[in-house]
C-alpha cells in the first residue's frame, strides 16, 4: 500500500512537472539560441506570457472550415498529454510505467501528427495543404527510422516499454555499444524532425514557403492556437525526456523510494538543461535544410537504426 | 566489468559513423569535418589501446595520427579548397540515397566475411576488425560515388584510416609499418595536391569528367 502511494505520488508530481515546465523549456531553448546569435532574447518565461495572450483572445473559425475544425485541437493535444505521462522523467517505475510501451507512444505521437495534418487541411488553405504534405512525406521516413531503432532497444533491453528499457540500461548490464551509438544519432534525427526543429523546420520562421508545423495552423487562433502550440512545447519536452532516460538513465529515481527523488529531479533538470544547450547550439551552428533533402536526412537515420541491428546481431554471434 | 573491449568498439563505432555520413555528404566543408572527427576518433581509439596493451608504440601511433591526419592534412584540404576557390558542392555519380544502401550492404558483407574467417582469434580483435574493413570499403564507396578530385582524396584518406584502425586492434603490429603508411599518406596528400593543381590549370574544374573525355578521344 505505501508503496502504491510512493509511485501515485511520484506519478503525480511528474504529471504537474510535465504541464508546469513545457513552456520554459521551450523559453530557455529560445533564449539560449538568441543569447548565442548575441541578441538578449526574450526572458525564458516568453511562452507562458505568449499563452496568457492567446488565452485572452477571441477564438475565430473561419466560413469555409467545417464541423470538425474546433475538434483537432483537442485530437491533437490529448495524445501529446497521455504521452507526457508515460515517458519516465525524474524517476522510474510510476503507476503509468507499464503502458509506457515504446509502440504506444509511436502510434500516440502518429496520432497528434494525423490531427495536426487534418487541422492543415481544414479550411483548404493552399499553405496549410502544402505544410500538411510535407509533414506526412516527413513522417513515413521519421516513423520507419524510429521503428528500427526501436528494434536494436527491444534486442538489448529485451523488454518493450521505455520504463524497463530505462531500467536495463541504468543497471549496466548492456554497457557501451556501438549499437547504442547509432541508435542515438538515428533517434537524434528522428527527434529534431518530429520536434520541428532547425535543420528540418525553422519554430522561429515566418517564411510561408519553409514553413512546416506553423503553416499547418495558421487559420487557428485563440484558444485553438493555444492548445496546438502547448502541445508542440510539450511534444520536445516528451522527447528530451525520452532521450535523456533512455541513453542517459543513471541516478534516475525510484518511484516508491521518495528518499531517491531529489537527485532524481536534480538530474532530470540536469539533463533538461543540457539537452536544451545542445540544441540552442545545434541550431545556430546548421542552416534549414531544403524540404527534399529531409527524407534523404531521415534515411540516413533510418539505415543507421538498421545497422545498429546489424551489429546486435554481430555482438550476439560473438558473445555464443 | 573490463572496459577495454567496450570503449575500442565504440570509439570504432564513431570512426564507422563518420565513414558512414562521409557518404551521405554534399559538401566538401562537411566531408573535411567529418574526416578530422574520425582522425581524432582514431587517435583516442589508438591511445586507448596503447593503454589496454601496454604498448609504449601505440602511443607515438596515436600522436602521428593526431598531427599528420587529425591537424596538417584537414588543414591543408581546407587550404586547397580556399586557394583554389573551388565549387563547394560535389558531384555524385550515384544517388545519394542509393550509395547509402549500398553501404549498408557493404558493412553486412565486411561483418560476415570477418566473423567466420577469425573464429579462433580474441573477440577484441574480432569485432574490430569488422568495423575495420566497413570503414575501409566505404572509403572505397566514396571514391567510387564521387565525382570530385578533392572528394575521391577524402575516401581514400578515410581507407586509410580503417586500415590504421585494424593495425591498431593487432597486438603486434610492427610500427615500422604504420610509421611508413603515415609517411606515404602524407606524400600520397602532397602529390595528389600537385595533380589537383595540374587538373585545375587544364580544365578550370576538379570535376573528373574532363579526364574521362580525354580518354574517351584517345580510345
Amino acid at each position: 500500500m505505501l508503496l502504491f502511494l510512493g509511485s501515485f505520488l511520484a506519478t503525480l508530481l511528474h504529471a504537474v512537472l510535465m504541464f508546469a515546465l513545457a513552456p520554459l523549456l521551450a523559453g530557455l531553448v529560445a533564449t539560449l539560441r538568441a543569447r548565442l546569435l548575441g541578441r538578449r532574447g526574450p526572458p525564458v518565461w516568453q511562452p507562458y506570457l505568449a499563452l496568457r495572450r492567446l488565452l485572452a483572445k477571441t477564438t475565430l473559425v473561419p466560413e469555409t472550415a467545417t464541423a470538425l475544425y474546433p475538434l483537432w485541437p483537442f485530437v491533437a493535444f490529448a495524445p501529446l498529454a497521455a504521452c507526457a505521462l508515460l515517458v519516465p522523467g525524474f524517476s522510474t517505475g510510476m503507476i503509468t510505467a507499464p503502458l509506457s510501451d515504446f509502440i504506444t507512444l509511436i502510434g500516440l505521437l502518429a496520432l497528434a501528427r494525423a490531427a495536426i495534418v487534418l487541422a492543415g487541411l481544414e479550411t483548404g488553405f493552399a499553405f496549410g495543404g502544402a505544410a500538411a504534405a510535407r509533414d506526412v512525406l516527413f513522417s513515413v521516413f521519421a516513423e520507419a527510422a524510429l521503428l528500427v531503432v526501436l528494434l536494436s532497444f527491444v534486442l538489448l533491453a529485451q523488454r518493450a516499454t521505455v520504463d524497463d528499457i530505462a531500467t536495463v540500461f541504468a543497471s549496466g548490464h548492456v554497457g557501451l555499444s556501438v549499437s547504442l551509438g547509432f541508435a542515438l544519432a538515428a533517434i537524434l534525427a528522428v527527434a529534431l524532425t518530429e520536434a520541428g526543429r532547425i535543420p528540418v523546420d525553422n519554430p522561429a520562421g515566418h517564411l510561408e514557403l519553409a514553413m512546416v508545423h506553423e503553416a499547418m495552423l495558421l487559420e487557428y487562433s485563440g484558444r485553438f492556437l493555444l492548445l496546438f502550440e502547448y502541445a508542440a512545447m510539450l511534444r520536445l519536452l516528451v522527447w528530451m525526456s525520452l532521450i535523456g532516460s533512455v541513453f542517459c538513465p543513471f541516478f534516475m529515481a525510484r518511484a516508491d523510494a521518495p528518499w531517491t527523488w531529489p537527485l532524481g529531479l536534480l538530474c532530470w533538470a540536469a539533463k533538461l538543461c543540457s539537452g536544451a544547450v545542445a540544441l540552442a547550439v545545434f541550431e545556430i551552428s546548421t542552416a534549414k535544410m531544403r524540404v527534399f533533402r529531409v527524407p534523404e536526412f531521415l534515411s540516413v537515420a533510418m539505415l543507421l537504426g538498421v545497422l545498429a541491428g546489424v551489429f546486435l546481431f554481430v555482438a550476439a554471434r560473438i558473445g555464443t | 566489468m573490463s572496459l577495454d573491449y567496450p570503449l575500442a568498439h565504440l570509439l570504432g563505432g564513431v570512426m564507422l559513423l563518420c565513414a558512414f555520413s562521409l557518404l551521405s555528404q554534399r559538401r566538401l566543408a562537411a566531408m573535411i569535418a567529418l574526416y578530422q572527427i574520425e582522425a581524432l576518433a582514431l587517435t583516442a581509439a589508438a591511445f586507448w589501446q596503447g593503454f589496454a596493451q601496454h604498448a609504449a608504440d601505440l602511443y607515438l601511433t596515436g600522436l602521428i595520427t593526431l598531427v599528420i591526419k587529425a591537424i596538417l592534412l584537414p588543414y591543408g584540404l581546407r587550404e586547397i579548397v580556399q586557394r583554389f576557390n573551388l565549387i563547394r558542392a560535389i558531384e555524385t555519380a550515384l544517388p545519394v540515397g542509393l550509395s547509402m544502401i549500398i553501404g549498408v550492404g557493404l558493412i553486412g558483407v565486411a561483418v560476415l566475411v570477418v566473423l567466420p574467417v577469425t573464429v579462433r582469434a580474441v573477440s577484441l580483435t574480432r569485432e574490430d576488425l569488422a568495423i575495420a574493413l566497413s570503414i575501409v570499403l566505404l572509403g572505397f564507396l566514396v571514391m567510387t560515388t564521387r565525382r570530385n578530385a578533392l572528394a575521391q582524396v577524402l575516401g581514400f584518406l578515410s581507407t586509410e584510416n580503417g586500415l590504421v584502425l585494424a593495425a591498431t586492434g593487432m597486438p603486434g603490429m610492427p610500427f615500422v609499418a604504420e610509421l611508413s603508411v603515415a609517411m606515404l599518406v602524407l606524400l600520397a596528400f602532397l602529390v595528389v595536391g600537385v595533380f589537383l593543381l595540374r587538373i585545375r590549370e587544364h580544365f578550370d574544374t576538379l570535376d573528373l569528367v574532363g579526364i574521362e573525355d580525354i580518354e574517351r578521344r584517345g580510345r
